[in-house]
């Protein structure tokens, strides 16, 4: 449904030139969910905002790469035809609701305005899937809430006007960045138990993005872990969990506190913090991190710092280390 | 910890409300109250971790500053060793100060970017007036040392660090003047997980080092589960569920607590859940719902919950000491 190549996009910034998103490629599929998480910074956001063309520039500047949606690369298209694209084709829910919430304007006009470009409806018409949708979306009196400025709701429900907006236009593609992260984690279950029903009913495909395991287990079908602007590892859901090949990714997964894991017992970490990406990188991005190399001989620790490590295929997905993990690790291994 | 000198409570709870006043019409005038904390009681054992949780408004936040008094409560008392912060003196009130800290939510906006590192952590000693300056520089150093900073941060300034490290910087100053008691506000909630796990076992490790006894604030249940020995759940500015950690996630007594952790998305893909979400938002604390605060939204409610508000009650027959240690707040509580 969506395949994006070799995306490359960066930053003018007063420390420098800035690497944010630095050759990213990947599939969605319809029908199907995939995750991207990683640490904050890492270019996820930013890698939705470019397959919409929605990086301000300046300063960003996107430097290379393909969106495929069907025949069509985004990337190239006239600017007279993203408006088509946006909203009826790939529809964006944002963290902050009021990037796409427009404040002058009230509930009831923004939905028309989606429902009458999308699929050509009256007023009336818009008004009655309006009230159904935003009733879908666990708000209550639907009526008045039309008639509201986006101030007057609380966040949460700012979030749901615009969660039913994004699916009011039963888009091909619903890029998803961090949707329930402000939101309480009943509230939370509610949205995601709507995305995924919309999917089961119109086949969207789509792309959510997320710093929450928790989530990303329940909810995708696929999970491209990225850092340092790259995606490391990629692959099905279980897979990535029951046995990722990457450090980073072990790293990860070990560092979130689970049940019935010893209370109180000290927590893998991963230590030291993310490479600038304004400075060039050499060889793999997370070298300066990685519990993995410290166990190697000196000659392949040396081929870590100077060679870049690419994507490569194994059973179950794609992995971009020279020395990828097999079988379990205990966690003291990862931490010391 | 509960193998301790766990039995003697360090701060006994009793009744503590804070309201605040909504204004309207006109005038201005008071027109109702916001129950932001109405009416909520328990105690925490010296060495041990109280985790606090529950969702956006519940009255968390409220609570943990009017237990140190960083607001004033609007009645009720708060026993610390047998004071009562609630009406203490100012004098006294500064004494005590001493022995509780708080460390917050955000690390970006609770440091003084005006202030280097060593200004921040050194402030407190300098107000109490803890030792000539040559101590309270060796004491600076050797506090961030503790919490894994090296001494050459000293002359720099906050914005010069990553979420992580300014988080250490806080719990260094939390720690200047040695307190027994420390109230932590959504710790760890800015941090990326890997290094979110850095800070938590910072804090079990100064827990086990120095006895400290912790209010432990979040919404992310998984991470209070690991950090926390008991555990209050908050629903509209009432706690609802109340006792030992391992007593709650075995087998939660009230509807809300069951409902919340059933909506924890779990990191495992091979455990999904099938359930269906818990309805509705909570309502607003200036018009709460009669009888009990949660039956709009319980799936178990019946015409009796909407009589009165319930009283915490106690849960099971497990006593220790010739007092129960766990409490629900639902009439239906046996029989759910
Ligand atoms: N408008 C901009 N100007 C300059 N730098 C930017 C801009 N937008 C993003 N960046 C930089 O690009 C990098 C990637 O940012 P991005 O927002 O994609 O991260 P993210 O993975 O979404 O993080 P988070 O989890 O915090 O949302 C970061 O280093 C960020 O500072
Ligand atoms: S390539 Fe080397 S440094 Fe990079 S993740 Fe693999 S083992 Fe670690
Ligand atoms: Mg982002």
């Amino acid at each position: 449904m969506l395949r994006v190549r070799d995306l490359a996009v960066g930053f003018d910034t007063p420390a420098g030139f800035l690497r944010a998103v630095d050759g990213v490629s990947f599939d969605v599929h319809a029908g199907r969910t995939l995750g991207i998480v990683g640490e904050s910074g890492c270019g996820k956001s930013v890698t939705a905002s470019t397959v919409l063309r929605l990086v301000p520039r300046p300063p960003g500047r996107i430097l290379g790469g393909e969106v495929w949606l069907g025949e069509q690369d985004v990337l190239t298209l006239p600017s007279d035809d993203l408006p088509g694209i946006r909203g009826n084709e790939i529809s964006m829910i944002f963290q902050d609701p009021m990037t796409s919430l427009n404040p002058v304007f009230t509930v009831e006009r923004q939905l028309f305005e989606v429902l009458a470009m999308r699929f050509g409806m009256s007023r009336q018409q818009a008004h009655a899937r309006s009230v159904e949708m935003l009733r879908t979306v666990g708000i209550a009196e639907p009526e008045s809430r039309l008639r509201a400025y986006p101030h007057e709701l609380s966040g949460g429900m700012k979030q749901r006007v615009m969660i039913a907006m994004a699916l009011l236009c039963e888009p091909r593609v619903l890029i998803a960045d961090e949707p329930t992260t402000a939101l309480d984690v009943t509230i939370q279950a509610q949205i995601l138990h709507l995305i995924k029903d919309l999917q089961q009913r119109t086949g969207t495909a789509v792309i959510l993005i997320t710093h929450d395991m928790g989530v990303v287990a329940e909810t995708c079908d696929d999970v491209a872990v990225m850092y340092a602007g790259r995606i490391v590892e990629t692959g099905g859901i279980v897979e990535v969990f029951d046995s990722a090949r990457h450090p980073y990714t072990r790293g990860l997964l070990a560092s979130i506190p689970r049940r019935g894991q010893g209370r109180k017992a000290e927590l893998p970490t991963i230590e030291g913090i993310v490479p600038s990406l304004t400075a060039p990188i050499e060889g793999c991005r997370f070298a300066g991190r990685c519990w993995k190399r410290r166990t190697l001989g000196a000659a392949d620790a040396a081929r870590c710092a100077s060679e870049d490590p690419a994507l490569r295929a194994f059973a179950g997905g794609e992995v971009a280390c020279h020395f990828p993990v097999e079988g379990t690790v205990r966690p003291e291994e990862m931490t010391s | 910890m509960s193998d301790g000198n766990g039995a003697v409570p360090i701060l006994q709870v009793e009744n503590l409300k804070k309201y605040y006043p909504v204004r309207g019409g006109v005038m201005g005038r008071k027109i109702g109250d916001v129950r932001a904390v109405d009416g909520v009681s328990f105690s925490v054992r010296e060495g041990e971790t109280m985790g606090l949780v529950g969702e956006s408004g519940c009255g968390k936040s409220t609570l943990a500053r009017a237990l140190l008094r960083l607001e004033d409560p609007t009645d009720g008392t708060v026993l610390f060793e047998g004071n009562d912060i609630a009406t203490a003196s100012k004098q006294d009130l500064f004494q005590l100060r001493r022995d509780l800290q708080i460390i917050f939510q955000d690390p970006y906006s609770s440091l003084n970017p005006r202030m280097t590192v060593g200004e921040i952590v050194r402030e407190p000693l300098l107000v109490h007036g803890v030792g000539s300056k040559e101590e309270q520089v060796r004491k600076v150093r050797d506090l961030l040392e503790t919490v894994g900073l090296s001494g050459d941060v000293i002359e720099r300034y906050p914005h010069e660090f990553s979420g992580g490290q300014r988080q250490r910087v806080g719990i260094a100053r939390a720690l200047a003047l040695e307190p027994k008691l420390v109230v932590a506000d959504e710790p760890v909630s800015a941090l990326d997980v890997s290094v979110q796990s850095q800070v938590l076992n910072l804090m079990m490790r100064l827990q086990k080092e120095r006895g400290l006894t912790y209010i432990f604030v979040s919404h992310d249940l998984s991470v209070v589960e690991h950090v926390s020995d008991t555990l209050a759940i908050m629903y509209l500015g009432r706690i609802v569920e109340h006792g030992p950690v391992d007593a709650i996630y075995g087998r939660p007594a009230h509807p809300y607590t069951r409902a919340l952790l059933e909506a924890v998305p779990v990191p495992d893909p091979k455990q999904r859940r099938v359930s269906v979400p818990l309805e509705g938002e909570a309502p607003s604390p200036v018009s709460p719902p009669a009888g009990c605060p949660f039956h709009p939204r319980c799936p178990f409610a019946i015409e009796a919950c909407k009589a009165a508000v319930p009283a915490l009650e106690p849960v099971g027959a497990k006593v220790v000491d010739g007092q129960a240690e766990h409490f629900a707040a639902c009439i239906r509580q046996g029989e759910i």
